[in-house]
């Protein structure tokens, strides 16, 4: 059933809000504390439970799903009740923050890429593929072909 | 005859349905400005939430509210479908979509891309926040959680109770971050070695924004997308758990009123 999947993001979402709002409670913050990343925590080990004993049907998951695919719209709409107009006054701050990240992030791609030494680029990959499957065609190997 | 006090009254009374159908519109047209006017340079979704900031600030300016377009009396739904319930539960909806195996994949590189990911942002939106005189920890950790995604963000300003403008700010902060990556993402991408799932699932660890690694790396190149995404889901879930815990914490311990 597609309420089922709906239920079952509902509870994960409740228990993440009661733990954040407990784990705040206990640290002193009066705030909900990581509800929301206690709630993923918890969804993600409800669908690894369910897949492997088999429960998880396919009405269930697209229940969860639908509102997974709403999140960039629920985004939109949040955006849309901000008070942008206080915001704006403050502007040069944004571009700062924003720009000086993306840099920084970029620099550190760079640097931790390289830290694993060199590895294959996608096209090496594709390209040796390409000819492993040739290679297996050729050799007349028949059955599961090499994706 | 149909007066227009007739169509507000069923706009009004089905308040989160108009909502619906003005996002909806929203979504369209960011789609197909996407598509014929950047040529999928830039994400839909990056300029439907610009479209639904420039709204704000329009709604904002006509009603002199603090809910931007919710407080258009027509466009009440729109802070039913854009509030806290809503918002928490679709964002942990997209957590379904991580496949733990395919995550270990990622391996060590892509845990330790996810935490500096984290950290960097975060550090370096807070500097801009001090340097633009904010000194209370509450709006230096929103802002610095908004150059985190424009998601932890919000999320992170709702928990720790920061005002309206701060939340604004840190969205704003997401949102041009995600435009950057996507803009920038195909002209420095020989220059970090963008080249290979490796480097991809690093990007998406370290850039975050799923819109803006997704759109950034379909730019670069298309077979990069998934393992870039890869990580970049969990990166939002890392800032959701961390920026208001225990970055707030260490950010309230440096700077404490």
């Amino acid at each position: 059933m597609t309420i089922s999947g709906v239920a079952i993001l509902a509870l994960c979402t409740l228990l993440g809000a009661f733990l954040g709002d407990l784990l705040g409670h206990l640290l002193g913050a009066k705030t909900n504390v990581g509800g929301v990343g206690i709630g993923m925590i918890l969804l993600i080990a409800a669908r690894y439970w369910l897949t492997r004993h088999k429960r998880l049907s396919a009405p269930a998951k697209s229940g969860v799903e639908f509102w997974g695919a709403l999140y960039i719209p629920i985004v939109v709409a949040m955006a849309a009740n901000q008070n942008v107009v206080a915001a704006v006054k403050s502007g040069p701050m944004v571009v700062v923050a924003a720009a000086a990240s993306v840099a920084v992030c970029f620099a550190a791609v760079a640097l931790i890429s390289r830290l694993g030494g060199p590895t294959e680029t996608m096209d090496e990959i594709e390209a040796r593929e390409r000819a492993e499957a040739g290679a297996a065609a050729a050799a007349g190997l028949a059955g599961e072909p090499v994706t | 005859m149909i007066a227009p006090s007739m169509i507000a009254h069923v706009l009004e009374t089905n308040a989160l349905l108009t909502a619906f159908a003005l996002v909806g519109v929203v979504m369209w047209l960011s789609a197909a400005l996407s598509k014929y006017l950047t040529l999928g340079r830039i994400h839909g979704s990056a300029i439907a939430i610009l479209i639904g900031l420039a709204l704000a600030f329009f709604g904002g300016l006509a009603t002199g509210g603090k809910s931007g377009l919710a407080d258009v009396p027509v466009l009440s739904g729109i802070g039913i479908m854009g509030g806290a319930m809503l918002r928490d539960f679709a964002i942990t909806a997209t957590a379904f979509e991580v496949d733990i195996d395919k995550a270990r994949q990622a391996g060590l590189l892509g845990v330790l891309a996810l935490c500096l990911g984290t950290v960097l942002p975060f550090v370096v939106g807070v500097t801009a926040a001090l340097a633009f005189g904010y000194r209370d920890p509450v709006s230096l950790c929103t802002i610095g959680a908004g150059a985190i995604t424009y998601i932890v963000g919000p999320v992170t300003g709702a928990a720790l109770g920061a005002s309206s403008p701060v939340i604004a700010l840190s969205i704003a902060t997401g949102v041009l971050k995600a435009i950057l990556v996507m803009v920038g993402t195909p002209l420095v991408a020989k220059l970090i070695a963008l080249d290979n799932p490796r480097s991809a699932m690093v990007f998406g660890g370290l850039m975050g924004t799923v819109s803006g690694v997704s759109g950034g790396l379909a730019a670069t190149d298309r077979r990069l997308v998934p393992y870039g995404a890869l990580t970049a889901t969990f990166h939002t879930g890392l800032g959701c758990l961390v920026a208001p815990t225990l970055f707030y914490f260490l950010t309230a311990a440096v700077f404490h009123r």
